[in-house]
């Protein structure tokens, strides 16, 4: 009997896992990288619509974003069905539009100021009805330059 | 003085452990927000009002359900971006300042007379969905830059897209950008966007 036993050939050595934590790093890197903290909780649905001729949206320190949709479900009761125009973490009117944007064009920094861009999010679902006060209220500010922000995708899908 | 003990070895089998949870917390807080969208200047709203001819005027309605009407005409949506094309693309005026030497329209007596003087007339009602907007809004950019590429590959051999992203790109250098920036501008004289949105009562 030898005190060494042969090892059995047939056996498949262990796989090394000292490179796991490269690899999760790389993807640890990756996300945090892509990562854009929510600033601001939609409180309203927002299923934006479709469009294939689209440009990319400036950067994100000269937008300022309108969401405007149905309540999402813990608000119905409270806000009805109809769509409604976030600013910031509220529900609003049309008419509170253009203090609010006065009031983001003084947030910004002063070299900006003149570039804004207003994207406006809106779910597809939503009616021109509002969609045409929120740009009034825009022009009465001078925030002309608006984007209409939309999902990469073929434009008659919103039409069904 | 004896020798130095070695410095014993960190462990670093806990390392994997604690990236992936690092991992899943930035996973769970991912948006992938879009960042895409059609730019729209709108009008001052103390804005001249100018007086255009019916002739350079397509106007376009959208229905409660989407349906669509050029020049009180019922349309189908796929229709809807040659119509258009064919409209600022007519060239209609024969002689003088407003002819088009580059229209490859028809040059019909009842469509515009230069792309410069067509205008497009978008109108909503207030229950029109925001979609059906988006959709028609769309089509009309679609239609500007299927002109827009085509003069731009009979000039420079290029599709204006593809300057408009170069020239958009921050790491286009400055003497590349003030060439396309001149490409542009001479495009976009041929084909200004002219898109005006009428609010209907009804």
């Amino acid at each position: 009997m030898s005190k060494f036993s042969k090892k059995k050939s047939g056996e498949v050595p262990a796989v090394s896992t000292a490179s796991l934590p490269d690899i999760v790093f790389m993807l640890l890197f990756f996300f945090m990288t892509v990562t854009v903290m929510k600033d601001n909780s939609l409180k309203v649905e927002n299923i934006l619509p479709n469009a294939n001729e689209i440009k990319k949206l400036d950067k994100k320190d000269r937008v300022i974003y309108i969401y405007v949709g149905k309540p999402s479900k813990e608000y119905e009761k409270v806000y009805g069905t109809e769509p409604k125009i976030q600013l910031n973490d509220k529900f609003s009117d049309p008419s509170e539009v253009g203090s609010y944007i006065l009031q983001e064009r003084a947030k910004k920094h002063q070299d900006l100021q003149n570039f804004l861009t207003t994207s406006l999010k809106v779910d597809k679902n939503a009616n021109m009805g509002l969609i045409s006060d929120i740009k009034s209220e825009l022009r009465k500010v001078n925030a002309l330059k608006v984007n209409y922000t939309t999902y990469e995708g073929d434009a008659f899908r919103n039409l069904q | 003085m004896g020798k130095r003990k070695s410095a014993p070895e960190v462990n670093a089998g806990s390392m994997a452990d604690i990236a992936f949870l690092l991992l899943i917390f930035f996973l769970v807080t991912t948006t992938i927000e879009t960042d895409v969208g059609l730019d729209r200047m709108l009008p001052r709203e103390d804005g001249d009002y100018i007086e255009y001819e019916q002739r350079n005027i397509l106007s376009i309605l959208i229905g409660v359900d989407g349906a669509l009407l050029v020049n009180d005409e019922p349309i189908t949506p796929e229709l809807l971006l040659k119509t258009v094309i064919d409209f600022i693309d007519n060239g209609g005026a024969q002689t003088g300042e407003a002819f088009c030497d580059y229209c490859q329209g028809e040059r019909r007596t009842n469509l515009s007379d230069n792309p410069s003087k067509a205008v497009l007339v978008l109108g909503t009602q207030r229950e029109t969905s925001y979609g059906a907007y988006i959709a028609v809004q769309n089509e009309l950019v679609a239609a500007y830059n299927v002109l827009r590429n085509r003069e731009a590959n009979r000039l420079f051999k290029t599709s204006y897209i593809k300057m408009d992203a170069i020239y958009r790109n921050p790491q286009t250098d400055r003497t590349t950008k003030e060439l396309l920036n001149n490409r542009i501008r001479v495009i976009q004289k041929m084909y200004p966007m002219n898109i005006s949105e009428a609010q209907l009562k009804k």
